[in-house]
């Protein structure tokens, strides 16, 4: 345990954090491995946990009846996947496959949630992180969606 | 000689890259022998009765016999250039402009972060820098294009990957089922990328708003303006800083540019009016 109370102090998501909220953490997480083509989670499941990914690539898809699987995202080393336990109904919005081997932190959303409730400040800091996150994705996707590979210059 | 007449080069052999790129391998006239030009630079290239095109020159800047560009079919010159053949000539002045700072990186992890087609200007640098191997820390290649099919050069990305002393992480927009690499924007492979923020030149070309998130996350990594380099592109046409088409604040792109130091621009960078 005391490993990955480190592993979890020198990540982003963490770090900064009051040590009594690091070990509040630490006690809802859990060391987990994914084989290549194993769902991390399937949309429409119920969203308890969240990951810190330590190594390996997981892609987030869309399920089509079309073209099947669509890959909207890969997460690789040091992304967080998931935020769907924190917003009800807690339930992922998409799947997630582990494309290569995927080493990652499970943390209990279930466990963290009840945490916060009791804790505000433990659940404020959680939140700005969170947020943080959400920023980056937005950000991100918005740049997606902009398909700037394909704009001609009217400079 | 007049910088602003073309020689006649003849084109040795058409490369199709992708759907709408292609690369073009000119041999220079036999009374200049040879084409010298510094990784980064670029030439006018004329295709005699249509127009003439600014174009960044991708091949290896040791390889003089011979120079390369690779271009994308988007205009009017660029589509009749791309249904050129082997023994057709093409006009061609330069080469112009600044060029990376390969020599200032010495002793650096360096990244070179390409989007779309501006793989190409940085390609001459990636040879470059892999023939002085020795001098420089880290290599890390990070290119971002629309969809696995858009991928340029990629059987000599997918050779350069077997050396183990360059990092290469290719992502796309927008994947098909089969493709099992990377997904999303470039910025993304930023934060996850295994180099000294302290210690590192940053090299861009891309379309301009990449260019801007990507120094934007950069700079959250800890990488300092002056250590970031990029380059910009304008409506170019004399290339040598006289008609002032490519007038970018106090600076000419063909002339100041088409590399700049990001500290040199940053107050320009991104303004509307430019």
């Amino acid at each position: 345990m005391e490993s990955l109370e480190r592993i979890l102090q020198e990540h982003s998501f963490v770090k900064d954090l009051a040590t009594e909220h690091i070990q509040l953490i630490v006690g809802c997480a859990k060391n987990v491995i994914f084989e290549p083509e194993k769902f991390l989670f399937k949309e429409d499941e119920e969203a308890s946990e969240f990951y810190i990914i330590r190594s390996g690539k997981v892609a987030l898809e869309i399920y089509t009846p079309e073209y099947g699987p669509i890959t909207i995202q890969t997460l690789g080393e040091g992304d967080v996947l998931g935020w769907s336990w924190l917003i009800p109904p807690y339930e992922w919005r998409f799947d997630a496959r582990a494309v290569e081997f995927t080493r990652a932190i499970a943390l209990d959303g279930k466990c963290l949630r009840g945490k916060c409730e009791h804790d505000p400040k433990l659940g404020y800091e959680l939140m700005k992180r969170l947020a943080n996150l959400f920023e980056q994705r937005l950000y991100a996707m918005r740049l997606q969606l902009l398909d700037i590979y394909n704009l001609r210059s009217t400079k | 000689m007049d910088a602003m007449i073309p020689q006649s080069y003849r084109i040795q052999r058409v490369i199709k890259e992708t759907h709408d790129t292609f690369t073009l391998e000119l041999k220079p006239p036999d009374h200049l022998g040879q084409f010298i030009f510094n990784a980064g630079q670029f030439n006018m290239l004329y295709l005699f009765g249509v127009g003439e095109v600014p174009i960044s020159i991708s091949g290896d800047p040791s390889k003089t016999e011979t120079l390369t560009h690779t271009l994308r079919a988007v205009g009017t010159v660029t589509k009749q250039m791309s249904k050129l053949k082997k023994g057709d000539w093409i006009g061609v002045r330069g080469p112009f402009g600044s060029h990376w700072p390969v020599k200032e990186s010495i002793g650096n992890d360096v990244v070179i972060i390409a989007g779309g087609i501006g793989l190409a200007p940085l390609r001459p640098t990636i040879y470059k820098i892999l023939s002085m191997r020795q001098q420089f820390g880290k290599i890390i290649l990070l290119y971002g294009t629309r969809t696995p099919a858009d991928i340029l050069f990629r059987r000599e990305l997918e050779k350069l990957r077997s050396r183990l002393d360059i990092d290469i992480y290719v992502t796309v927009d927008h994947a098909t089922p089969v493709w099992k690499g990377n997904v999303g924007v470039v910025t993304t492979l930023i934060q996850r990328s295994p180099f000294d923020p302290f210690n590192t030149t940053a090299m861009i070309c891309g379309p301009e708003i990449m260019m801007r998130y990507t120094i934007s996350e950069l700079t959250k990594r800890g990488v300092k303006s002056e250590n970031i380099f990029v380059s910009m592109e304008r409506n170019m046409k004399c290339a040598v800083g006289f008609c002032g088409h490519c007038q970018y604040g106090t600076k000419f792109i063909c002339k100041d540019g088409p590399v700049f130091n990001y500290e040199q621009i940053k107050k320009l960078f991104g303004k509307r009016e430019l």
